[in-house]
């Protein structure tokens, strides 16, 4: 650090006391951040890993068999994840596109950016609510797997848009020109070369959402319901999306206020093992294709 | 062979894709208004029935919340109040932390410091809110209940909370918003061109001294976004303080049992009917216009950054 060698020098070394004690209170500050979070992962791997076993994660809870387990719950979770991506993915993606690709600067790119950023700062409680009164009520769907994922549809929206504009952003001008030039049409251009250069940053985005998902409770409590029954049979897969299902952190929220501490413990380990391998996977992409990313 | 028909294929069969291809994603894109514009619709159509019934007054400055009651009473004063010193406290508790956080990771740190500080922010920021509530339930709880004995010790008029107070709550709320506060400052003071240290530097100011009176003070506008994004993310945030605050409408003392906008909506949706349902509808109209507010801020210094770069 030449510049540090350069203060010295001036200061003969001579250390003022406001600035030792601002650099104790830095590196305090900066230790707690990385204690808590060291707490947090040891205190629940300590209290949850009694409860991991086979029967936990692929059974049942029942009161009749006196069986206690999250399988259920997991694939609540999966059907949630699943049918919000799939709506959502194309539609954040779009209009990323749109914005990138097509909008010119006007009023309309203004509200639609606008629009995005007011949705990234509505609080999950409030698409709970909305998610309730308008897919519940209103489209009569009540508390289902299906309420559930439009309602986080709305929520992840904005976090697939920025990912993929940013991602369109980073494709080179020249990839564009060049595509239009060889007599490719605007779609074609985009389908063949923007959208697979862009590929990287549209899947961490949708990493990024699934984590947002798995984490979620506030927007689910009242969209999704508390159900914890796994499908009867095969054909009961389509029709389970439209009766209530709890994902894990509803069923760690209502463990935890029954009193059921163990069973709560154990779900949020699980939970937190899901919640490293989505951050350590973004990573792993950002650093693999370099991709700028905005959370 | 796809490829080569869509480049010499026809103009016209070109030119309807091409606009088909356009109208899919302007209305991909125009999703986002129609959500924000049936949300904020919906939250003001369900939302204002109630007060309309019961009377704004009655609802906004009311201290009373006895919605089973024969004699029902829906003054939501004491929550609207909690979520504000509980927001605000957490705030105070959480900037500085997360401020002098942010310094470390920019101007202090070696790199090899910053690579064990910054995933563990990142990773904070991704946990979720209900192990959050959990863990401050469990380990907490029980901590503040021993501070709330040893200060009202011998007390007849002080209601036990057992820890689950407005306390835990600021403290749980402070440590969720730490990410959010440090990421925004980190990108505030990296883009602070290093011309402005290096000529605090020459000028004698020691390292500290340029951080605090140059660096800082130059990034101001990145760092209140960041806060002003804290206060929306504490004010909205409702599972984890659902499990920690106790949830009796209260006034928000340190050590009262509380409730917050957002955990009034939790406890009681399940269960309430009718009248009682159409006000929880309103105070989370209340909850939205607050948070509308704060977008708008954020808008707002976002813009007036940008005019200041440009």
């Amino acid at each position: 650090m030449s510049r540090e060698e350069g203060m010295m020098s001036i200061n003969q070394k001579h250390y003022r006391v406001a600035d030792i004690l601002m650099y104790i209170a830095i590196y305090i500050c900066a230790t707690f951040s990385v204690l808590l979070l060291a707490g947090i992962i040891i205190y629940v791997v300590a209290k949850g890993f009694r409860m991991i076993s086979w029967d936990f994660l692929t059974g049942v809870t029942s009161v009749l068999n006196g069986t206690v387990g999250i399988a259920g719950n997991i694939v609540n979770t999966l059907y949630i994840i699943i049918i919000t991506m799939l709506i959502a993915t194309p539609i954040g993606v779009g209009a990323a596109v749109y914005l990138n690709e097509y909008a010119k600067p006007g009023k309309l790119v203004n509200v639609i950016e606008f629009a995005t950023e007011t949705l990234a700062g509505i609080p999950s409680i409030i698409f709970g609510l909305f998610g309730m009164m308008f897919f519940g009520q209103t489209f009569k769907l009540k508390y289902s797997i299906l309420t559930g994922s439009f309602t986080l549809v709305l929520m992840v929206l904005p976090l697939i848009i920025r990912n993929t504009q940013e991602a369109l952003k980073t494709v080179p001008d020249s990839y564009r020109t060049g595509a239009i030039g060889l007599g490719t049409g605007k779609w074609h251009m985009i389908r063949t070369i923007l959208l697979p250069s862009a590929m990287p940053g549209i899947i961490t985005g949708v990493i990024l959402a699934i984590g947002r998902i798995v984490g979620e409770s506030a927007a689910l409590l009242f969209t999704a319901g508390s159900a914890h029954i796994l499908p009867k049979g095969f054909d009961d897969i389509l029709s389970k999306t439209l009766e209530s299902g709890g994902t894990l952190t509803i069923q760690l929220y209502l463990s935890a206020s029954k009193g059921e501490f163990d069973v709560a413990f154990g779900i949020a380990l699980v939970l937190l093992i899901i919640v490293l391998l989505i951050n350590f996977a973004t990573k792993w992409l950002s650093k693999k294709f370099d991709v700028s990313r905005i959370e | 062979m796809g490829q080569i028909e869509s480049i010499i294929g026809n103009g016209k069969a070109k030119s309807v894709v091409e606009s088909i291809a356009r109208g899919i994603f302007t209305v991909c894109a125009v999703m986002a208004i129609v959500a924000v514009a049936s949300i904020t619709l919906y939250m003001f159509l369900k939302g204002t029935p109630a007060f309309a019934k019961v009377g704004v007054f009655n609802i906004l400055f009311g201290t009373d919340w006895k919605p089973t009651a024969s004699e029902p009473a829906y003054g939501i004063l004491f929550i609207i109040l909690t979520s504000i010193v509980g927001t605000s406290l957490a705030i105070i508790l959480g900037v500085p932390i997360g401020l002098l956080t942010a310094v470390f990771l920019t101007e202090v740190s070696e790199k090899h410091l910053s690579a064990v500080v910054q995933p563990a922010v990142e990773l904070l920021a991704a946990i979720p809110s209900v192990i959050y509530g959990l863990l401050g339930a469990m380990l907490l709880n029980p901590l503040l209940f021993k501070l709330e004995k040893m200060v009202f010790q011998g007390s007849s008029t002080h209601q036990f909370t057992g820890g689950a107070n407005l306390l835990s709550a600021v403290i749980v709320l402070a440590i969720m918003i730490l990410p959010t506060v440090i990421n925004m400052s980190v990108s505030a003071i990296k883009a602070v061109p290093v011309q402005l240290r290096s000529a605090s530097l020459a000028l004698g100011a020691t390292k500290i001294q340029t951080i605090f009176k140059v660096t800082i003070p130059a990034a101001k506008s990145g760092i209140i976004t960041g806060i002003v994004l804290g206060i929306g993310r504490a004010l909205g945030e409702a599972m984890a303080i659902n499990m920690v605050a106790g949830g009796s409408v209260n006034m928000p003392l340190p050590f009262n049992s509380v409730r917050f906008l957002t955990t009034q909506l939790v406890s009681e949706m399940s269960y309430s009917e009718g009248l009682h349902r159409q006000v929880l509808f309103s105070v989370g109209l209340v909850l939205f216009v607050f948070i509308m507010a704060i977008n708008l801020i954020i808008m707002r210094i976002e813009k007036k950054g940008e005019q200041a770069d440009e």
